[in-house]
């Protein structure tokens, strides 16, 4: 049986499988990990923490790779504007 | 600081091999790695449990045995400067920015590689991911059931991926590969003298029954749906005729280039764009090894017998016994280079306004009046951003064919605070 966490993305609650990162978590929550700086909306690309597009504002604090982060309880996660 | 004799960058098939031969020898290994679990790409982590596939058991026991060799792992650590002289400083991004000190005695790089990806118009869209990179989102939790993927790109990654994703439940509705047949068939046929290669190529194309293998085809454009923000179709082209698919998901990514940013920022010797080491992998710096793909794209069983070499001669062991192996394994990389050399027409897919380097948002017609990185660096910023020019570095040398020049540190973005009050966690207030 797998485990569950909940997690907040752009304010929407969201339950994915413990262990999950939180750029598949922004993934299959459809929502864009950033906006880059001529407003295009950006999703992950490498997913290995190297191309730096999944970055968005993890519990409060901006520019955070969210395929090197793993879904924790009650985390929020938002768009990194 | 923490000390360590021994201290290895990268927990990847070459780094644990690395650690495993030292530490076992009686060195005192310390592990560092950027991701949240060693493993590396090829064993990245699965979040429900391993499917029992001979992969899953390979990395299960080189974990063990790098459990029982007594080398530390510290997982989640970005190395953004290292010294020659013996110091490597890492930043931990989980705990907020906290930064680390490691001394050395000796040092092995197994840094290992990166998808290379090449700009075509749309491929900044949502949708549009790595080859790889889309199958490491699924190994970390993304679901692509019932999803409609076209992979595309080149090298033997590609076949593997799709094969996943397909026993992963998505519809893999084509996959290109831009090298043509004639180009591959020498590869093909030395794999003949491969049986487990041989039958895990055809383990993978027995899942795709279904889906066509299309050699000398390749990906002309991503086009979003009527919401303009997400990918809806995908245009290609066999070079003669054009036409487009729909579909969820496009993951494309051309092959691997070597990470190879800290064996640059110390200094060592490069052969073409690989670190050179000689035969107990010790690179031009006597106390610096290194292992697997920054020294030849050449796959796990090169990174296997490198890592064991660099561990063992950490520790003062023979490796002659060893030397033959790795011969092997290094020609099998130099026949999968020649098979999927990238065709000139990918260098044709920017139009002016397609962005190249992402995180500036760098259209392709601002490149063009530069004569290469260090004024278009000035005047564009192109390739200053976090990623620091991995992902527009190696696309402009296909491009452009601009040579990518010095790194300097920091090599990764590091919170201010962290450097200016290190040792302790950035954003605590009891500073002094």
């Amino acid at each position: 049986m797998p485990d569950f966490v909940s997690v907040t993305i752009n304010g929407v609650p969201k339950r994915v499988v413990r262990g999950t990162s939180v750029a598949a978590a922004m993934l299959l929550a459809a929502q864009p990990s950033r906006i880059s700086v001529t407003g295009e909306p950006r999703a992950a690309l490498c997913g290995m923490g190297i191309c730096f597009e999944c970055c968005a504002v993890v519990n409060g604090v901006s520019h955070r790779r969210t395929c090197q982060i793993l879904c924790e309880p009650n985390m929020t996660v938002e768009t990194d504007q | 600081m923490t000390r360590a004799e021994v201290l290895v960058i990268g927990a990847g098939p070459a780094g644990i091999a690395a650690a495993t031969a030292a530490a076992a020898n009686g060195r005192k290994v310390i592990v560092l790695d950027d991701n949240p679990a060693p493993g590396g790409q090829i064993w990245r982590n699965k979040t429900a449990e391993e499917n029992g596939s001979s992969g899953g058991e390979m990395k299960r026991r080189a974990l063990e045995s790098l459990r029982q060799s007594g080398a530390e792992v510290l997982a989640g650590r970005s190395v953004f400067a290292a010294y020659a002289s013996g110091l490597v400083q890492t930043v931990w991004d989980a705990s907020g920015g906290y930064v680390e000190e490691f001394g050395f005695e000796q040092l092995i790089l197994a840094t290992g590689a990166r998808e290379r990806f090449l700009p075509f118009p749309g491929w900044t869209l949502p949708g549009v991911l790595g080859a790889g990179g889309l199958q490491a989102l699924v190994r970390g939790g993304y679901f692509v059931a019932g999803k409609r993927v076209i992979v595309a790109g080149t090298g033997p990654l590609l076949l593997a991926v799709a094969a996943h994703l397909a026993e992963d439940g998505a519809v893999v509705s084509a996959v290109l590969e831009q090298a043509s047949l004639r180009q591959m068939v020498p590869f093909a046929m030395s794999l003949l003298g491969d049986p487990t290669k041989l039958m895990q190529g055809a383990r993978y194309r027995s899942r795709l029954r279904k889906t066509p293998y299309r050699t000398g085809c390749w990906v002309v454009e991503a086009i979003a749906g009527n919401d303009g923000q997400s990918l809806a179709e995908v245009r290609m082209t066999d070079g003669a005729r054009t036409w487009t698919e729909p579909c969820d998901l496009l993951a494309c990514g051309y092959h691997l280039v070597p990470n190879t940013q800290i064996a640059e920022l110390l200094g060592c010797a490069f052969r073409g764009s690989f670190v050179q080491v000689d035969e107990s992998q010790r690179t031009s710096l006597p106390n610096v090894f290194c292992a697997g793909e920054p020294t030849g794209i050449a796959g796990l069983e090169a990174a296997l017998v490198q890592g064991e070499i660099a561990g063992l001669a950490c520790a003062g062991q023979p490796t002659v016994a060893l030397h033959s192996r790795a011969a092997a394994a290094r020609s099998f990389g130099l026949r999968m280079e020649k098979a999927f050399a990238l065709r000139p027409e990918l260098a044709a897919l920017p139009r002016p306004d397609t962005i190249v380097c992402r995180c500036e948002d760098v259209p392709f017609g601002e490149l063009h009046s530069h004569v290469g990185w260090t004024d278009a660096k000035l005047q564009t910023r192109c390739g200053m951003g976090p990623c620091q020019g991995r992902v527009c570095g190696p696309a402009i040398e296909h491009l452009l064919g601009w040579k990518p020049v010095s790194v300097r540190q920091p090599l990764s973005p590091v919170p201010l605070e962290a450097l200016c009050f290190h040792g302790e966690p950035a954003g605590i207030s009891n500073r002094h």
